[in-house]
């Protein structure tokens, strides 16, 4: 035998746990659209709630910044949606149906009504013309803007993906405490300083939010809990903690200066995306390890046994 | 919501056994489905040929894995029938549950004085193939998260995706609990198998079981495949076949049960599919109510930053 090279792979007898190893599952088909827009839609959301708070409260220089965070949120969503698409010349095919079981079909609807009650609203903010439909638009925006920033959640929750639907609980939370800090940080950025105090705390109110949200994840998570430990998912989610870390010291020790408010801003802005891109990643390692779904519903089905009925 | 045995029933009340089936009234046919029996499959592959002709279903060559004689690897938007393949070594005579006959014996070391082979020294190979499908589930995922409607309830009880609908947007891929749907690359839409919708509608059988040499795979209404496994699964415990289950076949299970359900002879992970798969969707009205309450704490942040200006 010595000399000889094999030219086929050597035959394995397959542990008997699973299928040589292959996923159960199928991962994600999903492009970097999809945490990008998760991103987003929570900024877009989230701003137009603090634009309707901030008139409510009557602080226009506020409210007018966070109108257009809202209409770029809102208007970057929608693109990143469609190019994420197999077929994207079929975008409107979302608009076919209303469908309360898919998350999907439920965010299209609320996502579109929630950028064209926003375009109605800056346009009449901006023009001074119809101010009883644009304080129409304010409400209609500021209203969808909180389950659009959570609905999200559900979106990857309501899936066959052990660490997302094990989440389910959490996973709203989190993306609406990101959505905050996303939005505050933004209108720190884009807001004088005399004028950003509900910003500051609207940003550090979510990154707390958005840190508990995920630790309490993790721990009820369990062993699924390892996908935010390792690999892509796990540089993600650390990176994230820093950024959080780092921008909410910035915006609570040095919010009230211009440049200490824009760079606290970025930083929660930079820890949200990351966050998103952490549980983005751990969805794919997640469904691509056959142990992860087949050990859950090994551990359910004992659970359902020992529970009387 | 909960059905009278106590199990939480799957999301929106209306959905009962037949999932949507029932909606076509009196006009249905009834269910029509898969049964599987993997004890008599011989692994020829000609169900995963007959499939990719009759449906047009492009190749998508994989090489060699070495894994047995599997070489298509997995169900997907290219395979919407795939055999697989397990290899084991199983103690001598332990799968009937008593040492075989004299007669087996002596044929068995007559065999391995001509191979050359020490089989029996540790344990025997046991060769188990099974042909995977979609399962048609009662309660299906991919339909219900569908956003388009693409994917529907035929007047058969199976689940079928439009081609002319889908846009691809990818969220049944991961919503099957089975992974059963992909994207197709290069088209963008996804694709499973129809329980040739289109041969049912003229009274002929899927292509896959009117190609199967040995009946491993049996089409027909669903009520008489349950009996018909039932019955056949009685028949191998009296032999002795201990190790013999029937997967998908209860409609008690986390799907409501599978239009295309399996006889195994073994746990279903071996064959890589999930041992207790349950629709995503059960726990939909949890998640909605979970995404409301964070919207609700979102506005009321939004609010609490803007009146602590006040203070």
């Amino acid at each position: 035998m010595k000399g000889e090279r094999a030219m086929v792979p050597r035959a394995r007898f397959q542990p008997a746990d699973s299928y040589y190893g292959r996923p159960v599952l199928k991962p994600p088909v999903w492009k970097p659209q999809v945490p990008f827009y998760l991103f987003t839609g929570g900024l877009a959301g989230a701003a137009a709630a603090q634009a309707l708070a901030a008139h409510l409260g009557r602080n226009r220089v506020l409210e007018r910044r966070s109108w257009m965070v809202a209409l770029a949120g809102a208007t970057a969503s929608p693109a990143l949606l469609i190019t994420d698409l197999g077929r994207p010349e079929r975008f409107l095919h979302m608009l076919r149906v209303v469908k309360p079981t898919s998350p999907m079909s439920m965010g299209s609807w609320i996502l579109a009504a929630m950028g064209a009650a926003t375009g109605a609203a800056v346009t009449s903010e901006l023009t001074g013309r119809f101010p009883r439909a644009g304080d129409a638009a304010k409400v209609t925006a500021g209203l969808l803007g909180p389950p659009l920033a959570t609905y999200t959640g559900v979106l990857l929750a309501n899936t066959a993906v052990p660490v997302w639907h094990e989440a389910r609980r959490e996973l709203p939370f989190a993306f609406a405490g990101g959505a905050a800090a996303t939005a505050g940080g933004a209108a720190l950025i884009a807001t004088p300083v005399r004028a950003a105090g509900p910003a500051r705390r609207f940003a550090l109110m979510g990154a707390a939010l958005e840190t508990a949200a995920m630790l309490t994840m993790e721990r009820r998570l369990g062993p699924l809990a390892a996908n935010y430990h390792g690999g892509e998912a796990g540089r993600f989610a650390r990176l994230a903690q820093v950024l959080t870390i780092a921008g909410g010291a910035t915006v609570a020790g040095w919010g009230d200066k211009r440049v200490g408010a824009a760079a606290g801003g970025a930083m929660l802005m930079a820890a949200s995306a990351t966050t998103r891109w952490a549980v983005f990643k751990a969805g794919f390692a997640s469904a691509l390890d056959p142990h992860q779904a087949i050990d859950l519903q090994r551990r359910h089905g004992e659970t359902r046994a020992a529970t009387p009925a | 919501m909960k059905t009278a045995d106590g199990r939480p029933q799957a999301a929106g009340g209306r959905r009962q056994a037949a999932d949507g089936h029932a909606s076509y009234g009196e006009e249905a046919p009834p269910r029509k489905g898969f049964f599987t029996d993997t004890s008599i499959c011989i692994g020829c592959k000609a169900c995963e040929v007959a499939c990719k002709e009759w449906n047009d279903v492009p190749d998508e060559p994989r090489g060699f894995t070495g894994e047995s004689y599997d070489n298509s690897g997995a169900l997907g938007a290219n395979r919407w029938r795939h055999v697989a393949f397990i290899e084991q070594r199983v103690p001598v005579g332990a799968e009937h549950g008593a040492p075989d006959s004299l007669v087996q014996e002596a044929a068995r070391l007559a065999l391995t004085e001509e191979a050359g082979m020490d089989v029996a020294a540790d344990g025997d190979l046991r060769w188990l193939m099974s042909s995977d499908v979609c399962k048609h589930c009662t309660h299906a995922a991919c339909l219900d998260v569908c956003p388009t409607g693409a994917l529907f309830r035929t007047e058969f009880g199976t689940v079928v995706v439009q081609e002319d609908v889908c846009n691809g947007c990818g969220y049944c891929v991961v919503a099957c609990p089975f992974g059963v749907l992909d994207q197709r690359r290069g088209d963008g839409r996804v694709w499973k198998c129809t329980l040739c919708y289109d041969r049912l509608k003229d009274d002929m059988q899927p292509a896959c079981a009117q190609a199967c040499p040995t009946k491993s795979i049996q089409f027909g209404d669903l009520d008489e495949l349950r009996e018909r496994a039932a019955d056949r699964l009685e028949i191998l415990h009296r032999r002795g076949t201990t190790s013999a289950r029937l997967y998908g076949d209860d409609p008690d299970d986390g799907v409501g049960g599978c239009g295309a359900f399996f006889l195994l002879l073994d746990e279903p992970q071996v064959y890589g599919l999930p041992p207790d798969p349950v629709v995503t969707t059960r726990d939909l009205g949890s998640m909605w109510r979970s995404a409301g309450l964070a919207a609700g704490a979102l506005g009321a942040m939004a609010v609490a930053a803007v009146l602590g200006a006040r203070r």
